[in-house]
């Protein structure tokens, strides 16, 4: 049994060292760095079923539960495939930062990544509101930096500056509300705000201010509406596999500090129905703006930028439906894992696809898809599967993920959102399916046949075949979601002996 | 060996997909799947009753959630109409032009589609197994379809995947609702469960208006059926045939097999609400259908009236009323599958099938004449057909429903039935004048008999319901007990 705090350790040390062969190395080809890394956070996440639970004198901020080792693992594995998507974007990053030498740039450009996955590594294991910041901003401040890579392009430019402005005011407002938080309370630590708020003798409006505060910074990475006007445009600017990586590894991290926070806001029954009102408001605006708003598109990464807002609401029932079920069929905590481990599947397979068609076709409008079914039936077969499992229909991953959701909402008695969520899956089928339409009925606009990498070929493959193994047998996936109830990991915190 | 039924047109259509002869392959898996259908409906043991061929293999052990197969009478003539109309399906299929492969792949998931949610004993694989036909018949209708295809395939793919979507909220309900301790997808284990009252009286109502409302979408009930008639007019004839034929009966199949044993309490709250529909179903459907002036739109119409009839026989609650309705589903299946095919050969001299282009075609096409009659009086229910036997049942059942429902609003909606069986014979004869009776139409000299091959599907399906008419007791014999058990005690 390894610390589980070495897989972090160990991602760092990676990025380090390519940022080093990067500034050192004299070859212009700088895909064996890329390469090195995904073979090294393959290895890890082959090494994260061997980390052990304790973390020893870690504990008052990081935990290694099996969440949290779940969502280290959906980190990893979304690193390697948005690496994969970087080998294949390479020609577009050369085009956009012309350098002294052929590869200049792109060392960078895979490296990057690496960090923003120890960022969301650690976020996972984050149980203190410190570490859950400072883990938070070393993912965003990567993500600065590479949603603004293509420094010769305006729309990624546009993109970085958006991005940058909205992110840095959704990190005051999170600065702002831990500090209320920690005023009412006089903790930073979750399970010891939990306990104070269940103890009863905190002052509501400040707390509740305070959380509300927090809800709105989260609401931001998760794309939630009203805090959802940044994706669109920085979705379409950036280049397409770090957007792959933002609409994934951002939601991801998003929900899961939404989970461990939401363990301490709702201890106290005098707050938590206000909470749970808050939640479900923001659940349903995000459904119907982003399912309509995803209707009428004709960019397939616009498309895929409001399917992760509509996709953010159906999250947001099963946050919004918490119950008492910590386990089995009901649970908020198993239905967000399972989805996002299913939405990661999905969305990655789809960007792979886009950015392989996008490459040969010259463009990411949903046109550009027409006749792919005849041009590569593989791709076309690839992202078939992926919009299938979007929309969510049965043995696919999407589906476990939406039955998941809906038992939560059935659970919890919340039929206002199982209405809004009928109507939105219906929308989903229109707008999944233009995609599908448009490769199965439309003729190609030009008939030459794409080939495909192999590492991307096999990527592609191992992506859907797992959306089929998700969907199909959830036991696996479920049983490494089964865990210890959040109160008997507890340890003696330093600050509460006082 | 139910699951050889399933994973045969699964296999086949992978097969091929991946480069297989298409049309051989698709019809070496009908005909396996239909000897398999008739093996096991033969070898069923009437006398011990029950599920039989069963086979559990647990999926998600912690929610009781199984792949579980396994079939008692209604399963089993429900699987026997699959393989039939499957069979019949694959044979009349035309040349495909382009992408025969895909074509015949969508088809055989479809087939496969039915096949697992009659055979499943698992809620959750009863209710993927249907969902395995939605994509297909998206692209089947997008890709060969004619007319409005695009508008028709957008309106029953979106249409029945809201209803899905419905269907599966009210499936968890109902799984929620079961008391924690016995909780599990297992259909069977909750049939025996449910003698015990099971679900309290009062936690009924809303899962049973979820179920009704999710398979009514899928069974096209009034006012939700206005996906159907254009699905089935644009839809290539094989799909037509399959659709109305078997899949659209799984909605039926369901209330029968989950709603009236877990939730009988439900069905009397709804019944009111159910025989409103109903009748909106016969009468106001019915009318429209005579005001058709295309072949396929009028049987599409007309697809969707024969629903009422056997929603009226399910809401009955009772032993006939509910058997007369199963047997109704096994009736309705051949004819509509018959009279779809028919007017597939029809389709290819008369595209449009307009009812005033045709006429006196019976002169040059005297098989098709025939076969058509005897399918039109099928469908009205005409006696020596099953559709008479099991729509008398169902009259039957209707007029003394079950102990706890309303007779005299039973009666009332009897009455507008047999009303219905009026307003079938209207818009069938009249069908049947307007292309085999009169003056030949223009150009429509040379419309002749199918080659002789291709008359043995349309020939199979109606002697069926030829014998299930003449010898109904024999089909009874399956259905009966197996519904006697799922009734409320």
């Amino acid at each position: 049994m390894i610390p589980s705090i070495s897989l972090e350790t160990a991602v760092l040390i990676l990025g380090i060292i390519m940022l080093l062969v990067e500034s050192f190395s004299k070859s212009d080809d700088k895909r064996g760095l890329a390469k090195m890394a995904i073979y090294m956070l393959l290895a890890l996440v082959g090494f994260s079923f061997f980390a052990k639970a304790d973390v020893g004198d870690l504990a008052p901020f990081y935990v290694a539960d099996p969440t949290a080792l779940f969502f280290k693992r959906i980190a990893l594995l979304t690193t390697v495939v948005v690496l994969i998507m970087a080998l294949e974007y390479k020609n577009v990053i050369t085009k956009f930062i012309p350098g002294a030498t052929p590869g200049a740039g792109l060392g960078e450009f895979y490296s990057l990544p690496v960090f923003t996955c120890a960022g969301l590594m650690f976020m996972a294991s984050a149980v203190d509101f410190l570490l859950i910041f400072v883990s938070l901003e070393l993912v965003t401040i990567s993500f600065y930096i590479l949603v603004a890579y293509m420094r010769r392009q305006s729309a990624s430019l546009e993109a970085g500056v958006k991005y940058l402005i909205l992110g840095a005011l959704s990190t005051g407002f999170l600065v702002y509300g831990i500090t209320w938080i920690f005023g009412v309370t006089g903790q930073t630590n979750l399970e010891l705000i939990r306990q104070v708020v269940a103890a009863g003798n905190v002052p509501q409006t400040p707390f509740l201010f305070g959380v509300v505060l927090v809800l709105i910074a989260l609401g931001f990475k998760i794309a939630a509406v009203p805090f959802q006007l940044w994706v669109p445009d920085v979705y379409q600017g950036a280049p397409t596999p770090i957007t792959a990586f933002l609409s994934v590894g951002s939601k991801a991290a998003g929900f899961i500090v939404l989970l461990r926070v939401l363990e301490a806001f709702l201890a106290s029954t005098e707050t938590s129905g206000k909470i749970l009102g808050v939640l479900a408001l923001l659940s349903g605006a995000t459904l119907i703006y982003g399912n309509l708003a995803a209707l009428p598109q004709d960019n397939f990464k616009r498309l895929l930028a409001y399917s992760s807002i509509a996709h953010a609401g159906y999250l947001l029932i099963a946050v919004a439906s918490v119950s008492g079920a910590s386990e089995g069929l009901g649970s908020s905590r198993v239905a967000i894992a399972y989805y996002l481990a299913g939405y990661l599947l999905m969305t990655l397979l789809s960007f792979l696809v886009l950015i392989v068609v996008a490459n040969h076709s010259r463009g990411d409008d949903i046109a550009h898809f027409n006749g792919l079914s005849k041009r590569s039936p593989f791709l076309a077969f690839g992202l078939l599967v992926a919009m299938l499992s979007l929309a969510g229909i049965p043995f696919t991953a999407g589906f476990i993920g939406k039955f998941l959701v809906f038992a939560t909402a059935v659970q919890a008695h919340n039929y206002g959102l199982i209405g809004i969520g009928i109507v939105t899956v219906g929308a989903g089928f229109y707008y999944y399916l233009r995609v599908v339409a448009a490769m199965y009925w439309q003729e190609p606009g030009d008939d030459t046949v794409i080939t495909v990498a192999p590492l991307t070929k096999f990527a592609i493959g191992a992506l859907t075949l797992f959306i089929f193994v998700f969907g199909i047998f959830p036991q696996p996936i479920l049983n490494s979601l089964k865990g210890v109830p959040i109160e008997s990991r507890v340890v003696a915190h330093p600050v509460a002996q006082k | 060996m139910l699951s050889l039924i399933v994973f045969i047109p699964i296999l086949a259509a992978l097969a091929v997909l991946l480069g297989a002869p298409a049309r051989k392959t698709a019809f070496g898996a009908a005909a396996a799947q239909f000897a398999l259908a008739l093996f096991a409906f033969l070898s069923y043991d009437k006398v011990a009753g029950g599920y039989q061929f069963n086979s559990v293999t647990s999926i998600v052990s912690d929610w009781k959630l199984n792949y579980a197969v396994g079939a008692d009478g209604l399963s089993l003539v429900m699987l026997l109409l699959t393989g039939i109309v499957t069979l019949a399906a694959v044979w009349v299929t035309p040349k495909i032009e382009k992408r025969e492969g895909l074509f015949y792949a969508c088809v055989l998931f479809i087939s496969a589609g039915a096949a697992g949610a009659f055979a499943s004993t698992d809620l959750f694989f009863f209710y993927s197994f249907h969902e395995l036909a939605l994509i297909p018949t998206f692209l089947l209708i997008g890709l060969w379809g004619t007319g409005e295809r695009y508008t028709a395939a957008w309106k029953i793919t979106i249409y029945l995947g809201i209803g899905s979507i419905v269907l599966l909220v009210g499936l968890v309900d109902l799984y929620l609702a079961v008391p924690e301790a016995s909780r599990t997808f297992n259909m069977i284990e909750l049939q025996r469960l449910a003698g015990n009252g099971l679900i309290p009286a009062a936690a009924q109502s809303r899962p049973y208006l979820f179920l009704l409302l999710g398979f009514g979408i899928l069974i096209s009930l009034f006012p939700f059926h206005s996906w159907a008639p254009p699905a089935y007019s644009s839809a290539p004839t094989p799909v037509a045939m399959l659709h109305a034929g078997v899949l659209k009966k799984f909605g039926l199949y369901g209330l029968i097999r989950v709603a009236l044993p877990l939730l009988p309490e439900g069905a009397k709250t709804w019944a009111s609400l159910l025989l409103i529909l109903l009748v909106g179903n016969i009468i106001y459907i019915g009318l429209v259908t005579i005001a058709q002036k295309k072949l396929d739109l009028l049987l599409g119409y007309s697809s969707v009236m024969h629903m009422g009839y056997i929603f009226l026989g399910i809401a009955a609650l009772n032993l006939v009323g509910v058997s007369g309705a199963a047997l109704l589903m096994f009736a309705h299946g051949l004819s509509i599958a018959a009279l779809f095919a028919l007017a597939g050969f029809l389709r290819e001299k008369n595209p449009l099938l307009l009812l005033d282009s045709f006429g006196g075609v019976a002169k040059s096409a005297p098989w098709m004449g025939f076969a058509f009659g005897l399918a039109a009086f099928a469908s009205i229910g005409l006696p020596g057909f099953a559709n008479f036997a099991s729509e008398i049942t169902v009259f039957f059942g209707a007029f003394k429903p079950a102990a706890g429902l309303v007779a005299n609003n039973f009666q009332l909606a009897m009455i507008f039935a047999l009303w219905g069986v009026v307003i079938s014979a209207v818009y069938m004869l009249r069908a049947f004048r307007a292309i085999f009776l009169g003056p030949v139409g223009k150009d429509m000299a040379d419309l002749v008999d199918p080659v002789k091959s291709l008359r043995w599907p349309v020939i199979l399906l109606l002697a069926l319901l030829l014998i299930a008419g003449f010898a109904p007791g024999a089909f009874f014999a399956y259905v009966k007990p197996s519904i006697q058990a799922l009734l409320p005690k």
